[in-house]
Parts: C-alpha cells; structure tokens; sequence
C-alpha cells in the first residue's frame, strides 16, 4: 500500500475511531477464535482421557472419544511421517503445551507491565522446592512418588510461597529486585538440599532434570488434568476482571482512589502466576518456564497499539511458540523447554523488526 | 453549600519523621483550592489523606460526610498523580483505553455499555483530543497525555478532581490551556483540589489558597494569600529531610 493510501486511511480511522474495525484486529480476533477451540479441544482430550477411567456408560463413551483422538494421532503421523501423535502420552503433553501457550502470556501480560516479569521465574523456583518436597513427603508417607502427586504438592508450596512474596514485598518495598532474589535463590537451596537429603532414605524414581529444563515425558494424566483445570479458572478470572487489572497494572495509585482492592487482585495476579508456572514446568522446565510468561508478552508490545491488542498479540505468540516449538522439538528430538524459548525470541526479534512498520499497519 | 473535604486536626508521620501537623481545613462544593508549599512540606500527604490513600496518626478526615478511610463511592472521586505523564511508557494503552478506565469504577465487573463509551466520547472532546484516541499514550505529547488524564477523570462522572502537581513535565503552552480547561471545569461545578509549585498559575486560577509546610501557613481565598506573608514563612522554614516523591 502506498504512503498517501496509509495517511488517507489514518485521518478517516481517527473521524470514526468506534465504527471501523482495522482488518489487523479482525485477523487477530479471527486467529484468538482458533487458539481457543484447539485450547477447548485439548480440554476436551485431557476430559475423555479422565473419564474414560470411570466405569459403565460415561467410560465407555469417553472411551470411545479418547481413541478418536489417538486415531486422529495415527492418521497425523502417516501424513507426517512421524510416530508419536498416536501415543497418549504425546496428546497430553502436547495438550498441556497449548493450555499453558493460552494462559502464560495471559498471565504475562499484566506481569510483564507491572515490572513484575522475573516474579515468573521467582515462583518457578518455589515449584522446584515444590517437587523436592513432594518427593519427601511423598516418600515418607510410603506413597509411589508419581508426576502428577509431585505436581499437585510443587502447586501448593508455589501459590503459598506466591503470597508470602506477596506479603514480603507489600511489608518492605515494591516489586523490588532483594525479595524477588531472596525467594528465588532460597527455594532453590531449599530444593537441592532436600533432594539430596531425600535420597538417602526414599527411593526418588523421579528425574530431576525432567523438572529443570522441561520434557514432554513428564507430564502425565494427572499432571494435564491439573493443567486443564487451572487454564480454565485461570481465563475465567482474567475475563472477569480483565478491567481491574488494567487499571491497576496502568496506574495503581488512581486504581486506589477508585476504591479498586488492590492488595486482592495483587494476590490474586501473583497467585494465578504461580498456578500457570507449575502448569507450564512441566513442558518448559522450572529454568525456563518465566520466558513463556514474558517473551510473547515482549514481542506482542513491540507492535500492539493498544491494551487489548497487546493481550490478544501476546496469547497469539505464545501459542505459535508452543506448537512451532513442540513440533521442532518432535522433528529434531530437542528438549521441548528449549525449543519454545528459542522459537519465542525468534518471533520476538522479528516483531522487533516490524515495530518501525506497526503503526501505519494498525489502520490498514 | 456543602462539604466535599474536612480535615480536623490532622498529623501524619512517616515513622519518626512528620510529614503533616495538626491541619485543619476545609473544601466546599465548588472550590477550587490550590495548595503550595517546598519540596518535602507534605503537600502529596496531605492530598492522600483527603482522598483517602492514607490515614491519620491524629485527626480525622470526612470525605463527602464520610471517613475517607472508608468512603467507597470511588467514581466520586477523580485523580491525577505526581508526573502521571511519564505513565504508559512502555506499556501499550490507547488513549481511549486510558480514558475508558475512568468507567471501570461504575460498571464493577460488568461491561461497559453503549452510554460509557458516549460519556468517554464526550470526556475526549471535552479535553479537545479525539484525534488522538486510538493513539498509544505513549506516542503523544506530555500535554496530551495530561489531558488524556483529565479526560479519564472526566469520565468517571466525579465530584471532585484531585491533581498532584499534574503539569510536570508539560511545555508552557500546554500548561497554560490546560489551567484554562480546569477553570472550565470548575465554572462546570466540579470541586477541584490542586497542587502546583508556581505561584503565578496558581493565583491565576484558583479561588482558595492552602499554604503548606508541614504545617498550615495559610489558608483563604487568593487574594489574602497573596497579601499574606504565608509564602514567604513557609518557603523560609527549614524543610526537614523529607523527600518530596514520597507516597
């Protein structure tokens, strides 16, 4: 398009700014549309495979769903000359991947423009201490140290040690860099030290470094169920109070003066992020979980023009992150954490480059 | 004639320093009240325990005929915080989407309906920027973005418009119609309590005149401030260690 074409356009937006809808937020809606019906349709598989475990009529009918999607697997991995979309296992990691895709950058975005983006990786530590304790505690209880077990105590220890940051930082100093590197570095020792003390007396079947740096072997049934739950309140409260944490994440003090609760929606935002990083852990590793909360959410501010377009951009992002990287690290056999990461800071120096561009693309 | 704010006997202190001493002043509906004083006089405090951000160690504060700790009707209440133009700097908000927030306050968890979005047209041209509506505050002009707050507060429908030092940062002939547009306001009936460091604006504008430096020096309409030695005593006091940015 040419230049005159672009400012001819850019006055008769700004004479009917409500009427028009720019085609860019159309394809953005059209693609956010997309992202949750293949999200529904992972919840969907996560549910089959759940109740496919129940006996009598609800079993056999989940049944029947969950061997639809393996079917569906093996027709993918003809095509693709591939042999793992037919194996439960892959469809729950690869369905855990496109939940915590939607809901990281979801999350991200209002942590991202706190300048609260490292709290990610605080509270993906916390998890690591998580899992240490779950391994103990599971293993003292005589109990068979699963996954899924290890996932659901790492969600307990990350949300409580989520408010206890929350507390830290509201009783010395803001969002500062001391509690953030207090908590990070503490439950890190705190992990490692349990780890190694827990070994001598319980048997840990558990690989650690699935946990540090992300593999889709790790996430079992249970671990997905888990995932699919929490992505489902998680969008439902972010959808629900979408305008309050706009307000507070723009201008905090003025949120006050509008009487908004801002210690409840502060807890409540730290408590959802550590929900979605224990989600995400699983695929991405404790190491690296932080960049899916924060990389998209950076690439999508590069070019957005506003609020909303800066969350749709960013849940856009993370999903092409997610599936671009889940499918690299199927190709090439990489670790599924690493993979994501890097496709993710290749879509974000891309954006990086268009940014020049964004504005006379927002009204075309 | 009623009353919007009254502060009775107020001190406040941060720890062991005191930042505001035993003031008590009042602001009716319709006021314009200016308020000057040094860096570090408890200006900002002062402004936070009216609206509530704070609370007294001694005294008390009404808000509407309300505790101001406890007064809940947020949409009465508009605000324009210390250097609020250096908001939405890396964070991209339209300017619409930073005036729609002037709504959140009415609507809760609800949508917003076709007639929030009228009175935040009307709150933009009002302020003189539909132009720039669909604009990233970010890429706009300090004097716009202040506009585009006061557009905000606005919108939220209040009764009283509290704005700490809120042309920091604004060129000259931004400023000057930008006090211009608060006169409107104020003819309009909306109470309005500013803080401003020039005493030439604030004279200009406003009809109330509090002199502060940790404690009142004076407080009545411009006229008799300007006849008044208060300035000049609150400005020769010694102004403690206070750092003017504090909350």
């Amino acid at each position: 398009m040419s230049t005159d074409t672009a400012d001819g356009e850019t006055e008769q937006s700004v004479s009917e700014p409500a009427r028009r809808v720019p085609t860019r937020r159309r394809v953005e809606e059209f693609l956010l549309v997309l992202t949750g019906l293949l999200g529904a349709m992972m919840i969907a598989f996560i549910a089959v495979d759940w109740l496919r475990t129940f006996p009598g009529a609800v079993g056999a009918i989940a049944q029947t769903g969950f061997e639809q999607f393996l079917i569906a697997g093996e027709w993918a991995d003809y095509y693709l000359g591939t042999n793992v979309f037919q194996y439960p296992f892959m469809w729950r990691a690869i369905a855990t991947g496109i939940l915590v895709g939607i809901v990281g950058p979801l999350v991200g975005t209002y942590l991202v423009h706190r300048q609260m983006a490292l709290i990610g990786e605080t509270l993906a530590h916390t998890a690591f201490a998580g899992v240490a304790i779950g391994i103990v505690v599971v293993g003292a209880l005589g109990l068979n140290a699963t996954n899924g077990r290890l996932v659901l105590v790492a969600l307990v220890v990350s949300v409580l040690s989520a408010l206890g940051l929350q507390w830290l930082t509201e009783h010395t100093d803001s969002y500062g860099d001391v509690p953030i590197a207090i908590v990070l570095t503490g439950s890190f020792a705190v992990g490692t030290l349990l780890i190694s003390w827990g070994r001598e007396f319980v048997s840990v079947p558990i690989d650690i470094e699935q946990f540090l740096f992300g593999d889709m072997a790790v996430v079992t049934a249970e671990g997905a169920r888990i995932v699919a739950v929490l992505s489902v309140v998680v969008v439902a409260l972010v959808a629900f109070n979408y305008k309050q944490f706009l307000f507070i994440t723009f201008d905090e003090t003025a949120a006050r003066v509008a009487r908004f609760n801002v210690t409840w929606y502060n807890a409540l935002l730290v408590t959802m992020t550590a929900v979605v990083v224990v989600g995400a852990m699983q695929i991405l590793g404790v190491i690296l979980v932080a960049g899916l909360l924060v990389i998209p959410v950076a690439a999508a501010s590069q070019i957005a023009q506003g609020f909303r377009e800066t969350l749709y951009l960013s849940v856009l992002f993370g999903q092409a992150s997610i599936l671009a990287g889940i499918g690299m690290a199927i190709w090439q056999s990489l670790p599924s954490g690493g993979s994501v990461i890097v496709v993710a800071i290749t879509i974000y120096l891309g954006t990086v480059a268009l940014s020049d561009r964004s504005a006379a693309l927002a009204t075309r | 004639m009623t009353t919007v704010v009254d502060v009775e006997d107020v001190t406040f202190s941060y720890g062991e320093t005191v930042a505001v001493e035993d003031i008590s002043l009042s602001v009716e509906t319709g006021d314009f009240l200016g308020m000057i004083g040094p860096n570090g006089s408890g200006k900002t405090t002062l402004l936070h325990l009216m609206i509530g951000l704070a609370q007294p160690d001694h005294g008390s504060v009404e808000l509407f005929g309300e505790p101001a700790a406890e007064f809940e009707n947020g949409e009465r209440l508009g605000y324009v915080a210390q250097r609020s133009t250096d908001r939405g700097g890396a964070m991209p908000v339209t300017v619409r989407e930073v005036v729609l927030m002037g709504r959140f306050a009415h609507v809760g968890h609800s949508r917003l309906g076709s007639e929030d979005h009228e009175i935040v047209d009307e709150a933009l041209e009002t302020v003189d920027i539909v132009d720039l509506a669909d604009r990233p505050v970010s890429e706009i002009s300090g004097g716009q973005r202040q506009r585009a707050f006061i557009a905000r507060a606005l919108a939220s429908e209040s009764d009283l418009l509290a704005l700490d030092e809120p042309t920091v940062g604004v060129d000259a002939d931004s400023r000057s119609e930008f006090y211009d547009l608060l006169d409107d306001l104020n003819r309009q009936g909306i109470t309005i309590i500013l803080i401003e460091h020039d005493v030439d604006v604030l004279t200009k504008h406003v009809d109330t005149v509090a002199c502060i430096n940790r404690e009142l020096y004076h407080h009545g309409d411009t006229v008799s401030f300007i006849e008044s030695d208060a300035l000049a005593e609150a400005y020769g006091k010694s102004t403690g260690v206070l750092d003017h940015n504090h909350p």
